[in-house]
């Protein structure tokens, strides 16, 4: 069992380091400049530390997998405050099911400009009707001449309005059974017969939408995978989620700027961290976070190994939901009344006691992340509306 | 970074735990209880024959000179199976006096500890305090010790004790007269613990490194961690086996999701707390500056969850859950145990708040990290 990075990573590491700190910050001395912070990125991509999965025709750094040198590049990149990798829904989600299921054009297409921040994506999955059930879902596309022609409505769609396209699962062989019914398309959501509308979220911000597709056009070869498997695309992208260390990373800053909040608060004259109930529950939380990184860690290893980490690698989801949730309200309670003002030098955490909320939602909730746990963790009998 | 057993570790624990199914299940821990006898005779034999008793004791008093992890990995394995046995005394003495002793010490008694020779354990909590070794009050004068000590496991049956003493020190006692033990009604059987008096008895003062009593806690932290983690897997896969045998309403009742959920509830808190203690046995031999600090975390953390795994496994189980003949309370008192020996989740809570330095001052320390 070897749990440090070992010495011989540490040249790897000051080669990071050499390299970040060369290029930031900026030459031009402003870290908040999208040109300067593209820079990096690309600078970033050519030495070989972003983007390490994608082959390097499609603009990717082509690395073999190692979870020590990607956690050792964040560590160094977030030592010197440097624009970190890019993780939004097109590179975390579309790029690896292209690179999976993608045609040799789609990938030449979508990827490169994917990469390089051109093309923003947002994931159009769940409907009015299709949420948990998400093979529900009643979007149909109809193939006429070159075209599909899409018709229905998407919800829950986040960053929609700002984005060019859309991955999406919609109906293309309505007599099928549910699940072999659905293909997985790719839609220019820049077009006549798309309308996306934002809708606002408690914390006042608009992040997530509703589109709609009224005869809605995208050409026959947008289709990712074969007609009626849309299903087992969209399920092959979770598994290259698996062996990333990233939730891990969230956790330990999260928890970090908690000790700083219950430092910094005084009650009755002194810090809050000195109370022993606030302090009690700040060590079961970091109990909690110790146990989810070290397991973690664990499944990371057995994963690289070809080993299967079992039960555990059902969990993740919950598990980080449950802390974020503890966590906000730990500081709900080391705030008081100071929770009340949005605005105030703690509205960050104003805000992040109801985002932990949506945690519990998104990504598929936590009833049915329990559902989960129960019927392929523990072999409990699947309930019968289960996916296959 | 490679977290992971090795293949021998893996190879260990596989053939302990078939070990303790062939000599003592569940069943025939019943029958050692109800028989009102201290420990299983027949399953210590073998185990002390594994090598448990010396695992991690050197070579040269007849040890195997493994790590804590494989120490942890067996007491998980005998929590797992609720092993009625004098391991846990037995492995800190000998821990406390591999560490905290002199050449001559430990020639004198480790090779006796790893053989099974002798029985040793540790009298440790004092009436009015209890786990806070610098609290402690018994100490050693001219080499001869008086004083009580309470909480002992198996101090009737030892013939040592390791004891711990003012201002963080611990010194040996042999079995001989002025050494008078009294059975305490146990919940948990498995350990039986006794209220321990010393009148005018000769005392070795162990002379090793300092420190050595705080290093014997953080041991037996991870101990009883790797213990309570045996133990609730135990009770997670107890509770989902009866859901998928018991039915009700014609269909087995694990297949009702209030059911279910309480399940996945129990594993979500049982399952993570595995890379903790795993974490904490490797920091105690490879991150020594950690040590202390995740010790506690892992103590506070698995054996709260343990404790709540257990109430729900009766509650799993229903009424025959809550009947003498039933296994869960024998696993609910055995995490009573592990919850409170040593130590309650709130205390070591409290201890890693102050190791991991949050009330030294006001400095903001943005290095702060648990991992690696």
């Amino acid at each position: 069992m070897d749990l440090g990075f070992g010495s011989r990573f540490d040249d790897f590491r000051s080669e990071v380091a050499a390299f970040v700190g060369a290029h930031w910050p900026p030459p031009g001395g402003d870290p908040k400049d999208p040109v300067a912070q593209r820079a990096f990125r690309d600078a970033a991509i050519a030495a070989g530390y972003y983007a390490r999965g994608v082959p390097k025709r499609y603009g990717g750094s082509e690395q073999p997998p190692d979870m020590v040198r990607g956690e050792i590049i964040r560590q160094e990149v977030r030592r010197a405050r440097a624009p970190a990798e890019v993780r939004d829904g097109g590179i975390t989600l579309l790029i690896p099911t292209l690179l999976e299921w993608g045609t040799e054009a789609q990938k030449e297409t979508f990827i490169p400009k994917t990469l390089a921040g051109e093309y923003r994506w947002a994931q159009g999955f769940s409907e009015p009707g299709a949420g948990s059930d998400l093979a529900a879902l009643r979007t149909r596309a109809e193939l006429v001449g070159d075209n599909w022609v899409i018709n229905g409505q998407k919800i829950w769609s986040s960053y929609a309005h700002r984005a060019d396209f859309m991955f999406a699962l919609v109906r293309t062989e309505p007599d099928a059974p549910k699940h072999e019914g659905i293909s997985y398309l790719i839609i220019d959501l820049r077009q006549p017969g798309v309308t996306i509308r934002p809708l606002r979220q408690m914390t006042r911000r608009s992040e997530f939408c509703e589109v709609f597709f009224d005869n809605a056009r995208t050409p026959a070869d947008w289709i990712v995978g074969g007609r009626g498997q849309g299903w087992r695309v969209s399920r092959s992208t979770l598994k290259h989620e698996r062996g990333s260390l990233g939730g891990v990373t969230w956790v330990e800053s999260m928890l970090r700027d908690l000790v700083k909040l219950a430092r910094e608060t005084t009650h009755d004259g002194r810090p809050a961290i000195l109370d022993p109930c606030i302090r009690a529950e700040l060590a079961a939380i970091e109990g909690a976070a110790m146990a989810l990184t070290y397991s973690t860690y664990r499944s990371a290893s057995m994963n690289a190994h070809g080993q299967d980490p079992g039960l555990f690698s059902t969990m993740a989801k919950i598990s980080s939901t449950d802390l974020a949730q503890r966590i906000a309200k730990l500081a709900r309670d080391i705030l008081k009344d100071d929770l009340l003002d949005m605005s105030g030098p703690h509205g960050k955490w104003t805000e992040r006691f109801m985002v932990s909320l949506s945690m519990a939602i998104a990504g598929g909730t936590s009833n049915i992340q329990r559902n989960i746990i129960a019927e392929r963790g523990l072999g409990l009998p699947r309930d019968i509306t289960s996916a296959p | 970074m490679n977290f992971l057993l090795s293949e021998e570790q893996r190879i260990l624990q596989d053939r302990l735990g078939e070990l303790i199914e062939a000599t003592c299940p569940l069943r025939r821990v019943h029958e050692v209880l109800d028989g009102g006898v201290a420990f299983d005779k027949d399953l210590w034999a073998k185990l002390i024959d594994f090598g448990v008793a010396g695992m991690i004791l050197p070579e040269a008093a007849g040890g195997l000179g493994l790590e804590m992890i494989d120490l942890a990995l067996v007491a998980e394995t005998l929590g797992a199976a609720l092993a009625p046995v004098p391991f846990l005394g037995q492995a800190l003495a000998g821990l406390a006096i591999a560490r905290g002793g002199d050449a001559d010490q430990r020639a004198r008694w480790l090779p006796a500890i790893a053989s099974g020779e002798i029985l040793a354990t540790v009298a440790l909590a004092e009436e009015a305090v209890r786990w806070s070794s610098r609290a402690w009050t018994l100490s050693p004068r001219d080499g001869r010790l008086s004083g009580v000590k309470t909480l002992v496991p198996h101090g009737t049956e030892a013939d040592l004790f390791v004891v711990g003493t003012a201002n963080g020190g611990l010194c040996v006692v042999e079995r001989g007269g002025g050494v008078t033990c009294e059975r305490i009604d146990g919940a948990d059987r498995t350990r039986p613990l006794d209220r321990v008096s010393f009148v005018d008895v000769r005392a070795h003062p162990l002379k090793g490194e300092l420190d050595a009593a705080e290093r014997l806690v953080d041991a037996a932290c991870v101990l009883l961690a790797a213990d309570a983690f045996g133990g609730a897997r135990r009770c997670v896969a107890m509770s989902v086996d009866y859901a998928k045998l018991r039915e009700q309403f014609g269909v087995p009742i694990g297949s009702f999701q209030g059911l279910k959920h309480q399940l996945a509830e129990m594993a979500l808190a049982v399952e993570p707390g595995r890379g903790l203690f795993w974490y904490a046995a490797h920091a105690i031999d490879h991150l020594p500056e950690k040590a202390a600090h995740a010790a506690a975390q892992a103590k506070a953390h698995l054996c709260d969850g343990y404790l709540q795994a257990a109430r729900d496994t009766v509650e799993a189980h229903g009424g025959i859950g809550f009947t003498w003949e039933h296994d869960a309370h024998l696993f609910l008192k055995r995490a009573m145990f592990d919850w409170a020996w040593m130590g309650d989740p709130r205390h070591h809570r409290l201890r890693a708040a102050d190791l991991a330095g949050w009330s030294s001052g006001l400095r903001l320390d943005n290095q702060y990290t648990f991992s690696i």
